[in-house]
C-alpha cells in the first residue's frame, strides 16, 4: 500500500515583473509513490527541483510557487488526505504527527534563544495529549532512543554539539510516531564521521516505527547506503527510478550513469570525465528531453519530443529513448 | 632545492582578548614544506573545527600567525609590509574558495574581475593586453572570453563560475593556490572537471596546489600527500594514497572508516 501518491505535478514559479511574464518549471510532471515503510531517497543536482517538489508535497507552497497541475494524497490511518485541497485545519492536524520534517540545518528548526524542551513542547504537546508531566517523560524516553541525555532538553542550542542538534532535530521529528517523515539533505552540513552516525539512527528510528522516509540529497554515496527505492530528478522531472540496487548496478539513463561512473571512490585513481554543458536554465528548458544538450546520445528524436517514464523492468522506470543497454 | 613554502611550528590562537575567557588554539605546531622544483597537489584533510581553513588564511597572509613562521620562497611573511610588497607576494599566491556564488557579486559582470585582476595583478594595459591576458586565463581552464563577456553570475553554473574564480586567480601567474573546499558546493555532474582541472594546472603549468578538503574520495583521486589534522594537530602526514590506504593513527582510521561507500551491497534493500 502506498502511503504517499503524486500523479502529474507541476509546480512553478510564476513572476509578472514589470509586465513580463516568467515561469520557471521547477517541478514538471512528476509522479511517484512512496511505500508503507520503506526510504525513498530522491537525488538531483541543484535547481532540479528536488526541494521544489517535497515543499508542494508538504503542502507548503508560497507564492510565487503554484501547484499548476496534479494530486498529491497521502494514506494517513485517519482516512486519505489530498494535500492540495485540505484546509489549514485539517494540514495543521496531521503536520508533525503523521507527516513530519527533518531539515537540513538545525538551526533553522531551533530557537536559539529558547531552551530545547520549548521546542518538543510547541510541536509535540498538542499531538501528544499527555499532561506535561507525563508529556516530558515520552519525550525523555524517546531521546534516550536517540542516545541523548535528558539534559539536552534544558540546554539552549547553542551548547550542543552540531551532530546532537542533528539528533534533536531527528527526536523533534519522530516523537510522536508520524507515518510519514520528509528529511531534506539531513547530513549534508554534517562531517564525515558524524553524518554515518546521524544516518544509522535515521535508520534504526525508521525501522523501528515503520514510517515510511523520503530523502532527499545530492549525495549518492548517501543513499546506496541508505535508500530502498531511488529516484533521480533532472530539470523538473523524475528520468529514471527503480531499487537502490538496480540503478546503481544497472543505470539506464545516461545521466544516472554518468552520476554514478563520476563517484570519487577510496582507492580508485582511473579518471573520472566530468559532464560537458550546465543544468538547464527551468524559466526556458530545453525541448523534448531535458538532457540531450548534455547527452552523448541525443537524436532528433530527443530534442523533439519528451520521453516518458516507462517501466524497464520489474520497478525499474526510465524516461530515454535511448537508454544505456544492460551491463 | 629551495622550498617554494616553507611553515615551521606554526600556530594560531584566537580569543584571549579583554572580553574573551577562554583562549582557542585554531592551529598548533604545524609544520610541513613544498618544493619548488616538484609542484605537487598538497591536501589538507580534517572535519569542521580542525583548523584547516585558518591554515590556509595563514598561508596567503590573511591572519598572522601567533607563533611559528611560514616562509614563501625564503621571506618571512611576517616581514611584507607596504602594498608593493603585498601585490608581490599576492600575485604569486592566490586563492580559490569554496562557494563561487558567494566569490562573486552578482551585480557585477563576472569578466570585470578578470580584467581588474590583469590590470592590478599582472601589470597589463592597454584594453586588447588585458583581454587578451583574461582570454588566455580563461582557455587554461576551458573556457574562453567570447562565452563569458558581459554574463553575471547568475546566468552561468556553479562549475563554470569556479572556473572562472580558478582563471581569475592563474592572470597573476601564481607559483602556489589555495583551495580552500572549492569542489564541496559544485554540483556532482561538474566536481569531476574542476577536480580534473586541478591535476592539469599541477601537470602542464606547475602550479603547486594546496587543496583544503574534507572529502577523502576526491582527495585519494588528486593528491601527492596529505595531512590529516584535528582540532588544529597534524595527526598523520605522508603519501596521499599509502596514507589513505592504510592509515596508523586512530583519528585517520576512523575518518576512512567513516566515509559512505558508494557500493551498494548485493542483494538490494537494506530492510
Amino acid at each position: 500500500m502506498s502511503v504517499l501518491a503524486v500523479e502529474g505535478l507541476r509546480a512553478w514559479y510564476r513572476t509578472g515583473t514589470f509586465g513580463v511574464p516568467r515561469d520557471v518549471r521547477a517541478v514538471d510532471g512528476v509522479s511517484l509513490s512512496v511505500e508503507a515503510g520503506e526510504i525513498y531517497g530522491l537525488a538531483g543536482e541543484s535547481s532540479s527541483g528536488k526541494t521544489t517538489l517535497i515543499k508542494t508535497i508538504a503542502a507548503a507552497t508560497q507564492p510565487p510557487l503554484e501547484v499548476m497541475a496534479g494530486t498529491i494524497t497521502f494514506a494517513f490511518p485517519g482516512g486519505p488526505i489530498e494535500m492540495q485541497r485540505a484546509d489549514r485545519r485539517a494540514l495543521a492536524a496531521i503536520r508533525w504527527r503523521h507527516l513530519s520534517y527533518i531539515m537540513q540545518g538545525s538551526m533553522s528548526v531551533l530557537n536559539p534563544v529558547r531552551r530545547v524542551r520549548h521546542a518538543f513542547v510547541d510541536f509535540a504537546f498538542r499531538h501528544l495529549g499527555q499532561p506535561k508531566p507525563q508529556f516530558l517523560e515520552t519525550v525523555r524516553a524517546h531521546l534516550q532512543r536517540l542516545q541523548l541525555g535528558p539534559d539536552v532538553l534544558d540546554a539552549f542550542p547553542h551548547q550542543l554539539s552540531g551532530g546532537m542538534r542533528q539528533r534533536v532535530t531527528i527526536a523533534l521529528a519522530t516523537v510522536c510516531r508520524p507515518e510519514f517523515i520528509i528529511a531534506d539533505e539531513p547530513t549534508t552540513a554534517l562531517d564525515v564521521v558524524v553524518q554515518k552516525e546521524v544516518l544509522a539512527m535515521i535508520r534504526e528510528i525508521q525501522r523501528e516505527l515503520g514510517s515510511s522516509v523520503l530523502f532527499v540529497t545530492h549525495d549518492m554515496a548517501v543513499h546506496a547506503n541508505l535508500a530502498d527505492r531511488l529516484g533521480i530528478m533532472y530539470g523538473g522531472r523524475l528520468v529514471e527510478e527503480g531499487r537502490t540496487d538496480q540503478l546503481f548496478r544497472t543505470p539506464r539513463h545516461p545521466y544516472t550513469a554518468h552520476l554514478i561512473a563520476s563517484l570519487p571512490r577510496l582507492g580508485d585513481t582511473a579518471p573520472k570525465a566530468g559532464l560537458s554543458g550546465t543544468p538547464p536554465n527551468l524559466a526556458d528548458p530545453p525541448s523534448g528531453c531535458r538532457f540531450h544538450p548534455r547527452c552523448p546520445r541525443a537524436t532528433d528524436l530527443c530534442r523533439r519530443e519528451v520521453p516518458p517514464l516507462e517501466p524497464m523492468a520489474a520497478g525499474h522506470r526510465v524516461a530515454c529513448f535511448h537508454p544505456e543497454p544492460v551491463a | 632545492m629551495t622550498a617554494l613554502l616553507e611553515l615551521k611550528d606554526v600556530s594560531r590562537v584566537y580569543g584571549g582578548g579583554p572580553f574573551a575567557r577562554r583562549q582557542v588554539a585554531a592551529v598548533s605546531g604545524v609544520s610541513f614544506s613544498l618544493q619548488e622544483a616538484r609542484p605537487e597537489i598538497f591536501t589538507v584533510v580534517g572535519e569542521s573545527g580542525s583548523g584547516k581553513t585558518t591554515l590556509a588564511r595563514m598561508i596567503l597572509g590573511m591572519v598572522a600567525p601567533s607563533s611559528g613562521e611560514i616562509r614563501f620562497q625564503g621571506t618571512d611573511l611576517a616581514t611584507i609590509r607596504g602594498t608593493a610588497g603585498r601585490l608581490a607576494f599576492m600575485r604569486k599566491v592566490q586563492p580559490i574558495f569554496q562557494n563561487p556564488f558567494e566569490a562573486f557579486n552578482p551585480m557585477k559582470r563576472v569578466d570585470r574581475y578578470l580584467f581588474a585582476t590583469a590590470r592590478r595583478m599582472a601589470d597589463v594595459s592597454g584594453e586588447a593586453a588585458i583581454a587578451a591576458a583574461a582570454d588566455t586565463a580563461l582557455r587554461s581552464v576551458g573556457l574562453s572570453l567570447a562565452e563569458i563577456r558581459g554574463r553575471f553570475p547568475h546566468q552561468l553554473s556553479g562549475g563554470q563560475l569556479q572556473r572562472i574564480a580558478i582563471a581569475r586567480a592563474l592572470i597573476s601567474r601564481p607559483l602556489l593556490l589555495v583551495a580552500d573546499e572549492p569542489v564541496s558546493m559544485i554540483d556532482a555532474s561538474l566536481r569531476a572537471s574542476i577536480v580534473n582541472l586541478l591535476r592539469e594546472l599541477r601537470d602542464n603549468s606547475g602550479l603547486a596546489i594546496i587543496y583544503i578538503t574534507h572529502d577523502l574520495a576526491t582527495a585519494y583521486y588528486v593528491s601527492d600527500r596529505i595531512i590529516i589534522m584535528r582540532q588544529g594537530r597534524v595527526v598523520e602526514s605522508g603519501q596521499a594514497r599509502a596514507v589513505l590506504d592504510d592509515p596508523q593513527h586512530p583519528y585517520s582510521k576512523l575518518l576512512k572508516s567513516s566515509v559512505l561507500s558508494p557500493e551498494v551491497p548485493t542483494g538490494a534493500s537494506h530492510a
